[in-house]
């Protein structure tokens, strides 16, 4: 006979209720976990969408998310005649903010060279970059329609969008928009006309904009990437990184401190859950406290009280859990940032709710092992 | 009134004595107790309150353990002089069945399920152990009740499913405290007719620890203690 299950059944309105209060907390949980899952995946796709064996910065930089880089705008064409290397693209990368419809926009803006790497990998909706200028492609986050107008930089230019990617957000959450290399340069190196006038007033150099932040490479499958990221950091003003060291950079050191900061907000929730666990459980039993008595004193051994609780304590972990993560799956379109839930992270989170019960239900075995049968014996119930 | 018969004592108490505290706190609850209680008997345990009638029916219980003495429960030596047995509970589930002063019901089981609950520690099978709790409930008159929960059942009722309950192993003994003071006068001479016939059929031992003396004619003996002592163990008022 399952106790516990009748105690629940007995006392089902109540269940319910306190486990509703427990499975926001655990949603909240399993929501961190996907806001720290997408923020992995977010920095992984920035670092793969380029589609990159190798990346060409500045010399003695981690270039170009990590910190910034800036070499000559035909840095590209060197790369290109190193022995090993099939294709190259110049790129650029500068975040943008500008102002549409009386409300901020942020934008993560790439400049490429149109059929070269570095590019937009798959457009969920329009077309490619076909104009040398004032053409933008954007991730669908930002909420931008085919055809809409974008005025970016300094001068007022208004981009138009002509195509649409999904799931293209950099590690904080910002829509990457892709636009040619020379309106990049453009709107990241070259002066306002105030700046500009001012500059040719007091005779500085003519300014050159033919500067980008980074070559991104192909490389044969025939050749070793590592022998190619040698030949090219001969030069003694270039550094090569390969794909995996641009990985580790973006999702370890580019994030540390948020991921810090959430792995201290979910160790905080945890504690949190398994105190109120604990004191939820603690409460159920001392409100059976006489039928407990009155169960060892019929004979009942010391197992059947422990699993009365256990099973309490774990059937309140489960129906919170699924619940929780019932509320997460309902909500995550609202959510302001991309959340990814895999099955290894929900399952840990499961897994860490169920250690979470069985400690917490610690407390109220003790609480039961110590009722004296004689308690039963005691005034009414 | 059942006589003592050629049978053994189901429950023997030999020199059994009981305190609590030491040095200048100590406090006899029992002194020197020596009973015995034949199958199909029903003994009443009296005394005035302090006397050590719930002490004495604890530590027949195995919920108090003596601090000296003996104690016998069918044929099992369960106390002897500072040894005591280690599967208490097991020999409680399986030899003594207990009637609270108040029914003391799972609130979350229905009646048929209280009673259940015994035959389900025991190792009875689900069916069996409704099968026997139905046919319990039948013959305390409740079966109609079977569906109900606790909060739902009268005193009477609820004392009747309790009393089904301590019934629901078969137990050779059957200890009763204060079974009939939560009842009317009338309930009260019904539940004890009961004990009788359960003591004559399942040729059970029944101590009731009571107050009540309107029903003193249902026992074949009554003890009584004074402080801590056997005053008057009922075989010289039978003589």
């Amino acid at each position: 006979m399952n106790l516990a299950y009748y105690d629940i059944k007995h006392n089902l309105l109540r269940f319910v209720l306190t486990n509703f209060g427990l499975s926001l907390l655990l949603g909240i949980v399993i929501m961190i976990t996907g806001v720290y899952g997408g923020m992995i995946d977010d920095a992984l796709k920035q670092a793969r969408a380029a589609n990159a064996d190798l990346w060409v910065v500045e010399a003695s930089t981690n270039g170009p998310f990590a910190e910034s880089s800036r070499i000559p705008g035909d840095t590209r064409e060197l790369v290109a005649r190193v022995y090993g290397v099939e294709r190259a693209g110049a790129v650029t990368y500068q975040s943008i903010q500008t102002e549409l419809n009386g409300k901020p926009l942020r934008l993560f803006l790439i400049g490429f060279e149109s059929g070269r790497p570095g590019g937009p990998h798959k457009l969920v909706a329009g077309r490619d970059i076909l104009r040398d200028h004032y053409e933008i492609i954007v991730d669908r986050s930002a909420r931008l329609r085919l055809g809409q107008e974008v005025p970016l930089g300094t001068r007022g230019h208004k981009f138009t969008v002509v195509g649409l990617t999904r799931d293209n957000v950099t590690s904080s959450g910002d829509p990457v928009a892709y636009v040619t290399l020379h309106d990049a340069q453009a709107l990241q190196f070259e002066f306002a006309p105030p700046a500009q006038r001012r500059e040719v007033a007091r005779g500085g150099a003519l300014q050159t904009s033919d500067q980008i932040n980074a070559v991104v490479a192909k490389v044969s499958p025939y050749v070793p990437v590592a022998e190619v990221a040698a030949a090219l950091t001969r030069w003694k003003h270039l550094t090569a990184l390969t794909q995996a060291q641009q990985e580790t950079l973006l999702s370890e050191f580019v994030i540390e401190k948020a991921r810090k900061q959430q792995a201290l907000i979910m160790a905080l929730l945890v504690i949190v859950s398994a105190i109120i666990i604990a004191l939820i459980v603690y409460t159920l039993t001392m409100d059976k406290v006489r039928s407990i008595a009155t169960l060892k004193f019929i004979g009942a051994p010391d197992r059947t009280i422990i699993g009365l609780i256990v099973q309490q304590a774990l059937s309140m972990g489960i129906f919170s859990f699924f619940a929780g993560l019932a509320l997460v799956l309902i909500f995550l379109p609202y959510f302001p940032r991309r959340v990814v839930l895999d099955l290894t992270s929900v399952a840990t989170v499961f897994a860490i709710t169920i250690v979470v019960c069985l400690t917490a239900s610690t407390l109220g075995i003790r609480l039961a092992l110590k009722v004296d049968p004689a308690a039963a014996l005691a005034a009414a119930g | 009134m059942a006589e003592p018969s050629s049978e053994s004592a189901v429950v023997r108490v030999e020199h059994l004595s009981k305190h609590f505290g030491a040095g200048s706190a100590r406090v006899d609850a029992l002194r020197d107790i020596s009973l015995e209680v034949f199958p199909g008997q029903v003994i009443g345990l009296m005394g005035p309150s302090g006397s050590g009638k719930t002490t004495l029916l604890n530590c027949i219980a195995c919920i108090l353990e003596p601090s000296s003495g003996r104690l016998t429960l069918d044929a099992e030596v369960v106390y002897d002089d500072r040894w005591l047995r280690a599967d208490l509970r097991r020999l409680r589930l399986d030899k003594i069945g207990f009637i609270f002063q108040y029914p003391n019901l799972l609130p979350f089981l229905d009646a048929t399920k209280n009673v259940a609950v015994v035959l389900d520690l025991a190792g009875f099978g689900l069916a069996a152990s409704h099968s026997r709790a139905g046919e319990l409930l039948d013959y305390l008159e409740v079966g109609q009740r079977r569906h109900a929960m606790p909060a739902q059942l009268s005193g009477g009722e609820a004392q009747r499913v309790a009393i089904a309950r301590a019934l629901a192993n078969r137990p050779r003994i059957i200890l009763a405290d204060e079974p009939t003071a939560p009842l009317d006068s009338q309930r009260g001479r019904i539940v004890m007719d009961l004990l009788r016939r359960i003591a004559v059929e399942q040729r059970a031992a029944i101590i009731v620890v009571t107050h009540d003396e309107m029903i003193l004619d249902r026992f074949d003996r009554i003890v009584r203690l004074r402080d801590g002592r056997l005053e008057d163990d009922g075989n010289a008022a039978k003589a």
